[in-house]
């Protein structure tokens, strides 16, 4: 069953045999990269406390945080083509959903911080 | 690639206002709308899971001693098995974005292939969580709790959680206190009759995880796993559901016929939000 009532439409919904070796050429090295950064995750999570130190568990947390943004950026970017989109767009998706993010992550983090003294206090 | 503003559109794939606002789609921005009111939802669960591991007392469980089985081996594999899934997400993603590329050039027979492949590494990654799940409600043996609040590992060659001390190489293993999963010291091994005695003493014995209790920690930690992955896995299983309606449209040349493949790039939206979800779950799930 063909329905001929959608009209859908983007710019640059066609390329040619020339970009797409380019752009796949793009889509296997993000892909090299992604897989790369999983790799060094893992290893540092299955072996860190053999090379370092427990004090050194802030610093790896936040690597882990830092690549997975990374991550994050290559795949919305790239394999979700928001890169590929106008900037205005790319601001409405990303703008709000970051602003309230942070927000939530702030007062969670300041809720919970309240919450562990006043348990270890009743404990 | 890049949208570009003086490009003119042809005036039958205007909108209704007689625009097309962001030169996108009225389908692709619908879509990432839906996509950020669900990244909303899962970012909402995360930064509830760490609302409670950093309010509570109690001793939260590492994912790297929780999660270190691999299906068919025994022995110890930290996040191996994680590390397996993600790779299968991933790879995933990128045949679904190769699908995307072959659409733009209307290469039929390229759309099929590789939406195909990811649907099946989709199938795969739902059926590593299946097992996943079922390893997790399982559990390693179970603890076992004496009566001055010390707390005991139980093993056996059987993985018998019903008479453990009577299955072939039951042992015990003293726990670390206020730790789950950590060895007490290089004595917390316990075997033969003194490891009868401690089991015969329990006052309680928790083995495996359901939403009440778990082994591996407090409740919470087991109710959040079952429910982010599980939110999840339902995603990924809707995900093969589109991914399979749109390849059997494409195999009918359905979207051939239409002029353009934006159908595949929309499925391949929400799949690759799928793919990105899972990063943060083996980020902040898995390695923190």
């Amino acid at each position: 069953m063909e329905r001929d009532d959608i009209i859908e439409y983007s710019l640059d919904a066609h390329h040619s045999e020339e970009e797409g070796r380019k752009i796949r050429r793009t889509i296997w090295r993000v892909t090299g990269l992604l897989a790369v950064v999983t790799a060094i995750e893992v290893t540092l999570g299955a072996y860190w406390k053999d090379w370092f130190e427990p004090t050194a568990w802030s610093a790896i947390k936040w690597t882990y945080v830092v690549l997975t943004l990374v991550k994050a950026t290559y795949i919305v970017m790239t394999f979700m083509h928001l890169g590929d989109e106008r900037k205005n767009i790319r601001w409405i998706i990303l703008g709000p959903y970051v602003l309230f993010i942070l927000y939530l992550l702030w007062i969670a983090v300041w809720e919970s911080n309240y919450v562990h003294t006043i348990w270890e206090t009743i404990k | 690639m890049a949208g570009d503003a003086t490009k003119t559109l042809s005036t039958d794939v205007l909108w209704g206002g007689g625009r097309s606002p962001f030169s996108i789609s009225y389908g692709k921005m619908m879509m990432w709308f839906f996509l950020v009111s669900d990244a909303l939802t899962f970012g909402g669960l995360l930064v509830a899971y760490g609302f409670v591991r950093h309010s509570t007392t109690d001793a939260w469980p590492i994912g790297e001693e929780v999660f270190r089985a691999l299906p068919f081996l025994t022995g110890s594999y930290p996040l191996i098995y994680v590390a397996l899934m993600t790779a299968i997400l991933i790879f995933s993603s990128v045949t679904m974005v190769l699908a995307v590329e072959a659409g733009h050039r209307m290469d039929k027979g390229g759309v099929i292939k590789w939406l195909f492949l990811t649907v099946i590494g989709g199938a795969f990654f739902v059926g590593s969580q299946a097992w996943e799940w079922s390893h997790f409600i399982h559990g390693g043996g179970g603890y076992i709790t004496t009566p001055a609040g010390e707390k005991f590992w139980v093993h056996n060659d059987t993985h018998d959680t019903h008479d453990p001390a009577h299955a072939p190489g039951f042992h015990l293993v003293k726990a670390k206190p206020g730790h789950y999963l950590i060895p007490a010291d290089e004595h917390a091994h316990v075997e033969g009759d003194e490891a009868l005695k401690v089991w015969n003493s329990r006052v309680d014995y928790v083995d495996g995880a359901n939403m009440v209790r778990n082994e591996y920690g407090p409740p919470q930690y087991a109710n959040f796993f079952f429910f982010i992955t599980g939110f999840h896995g339902f995603h990924v299983f809707s995900g093969v559901i589109i991914n399979l309606v749109v390849l059997i449209m494409v195999m009918q040349g359905v979207f051939h016929r239409r002029g353009h493949y934006e159908m595949v790039e929309k499925a391949g939206l929400y799949w690759h939000f799928v793919d990105l979800v899972w990063v943060f779950v083996f980020t902040f799930f898995y390695l923190l």
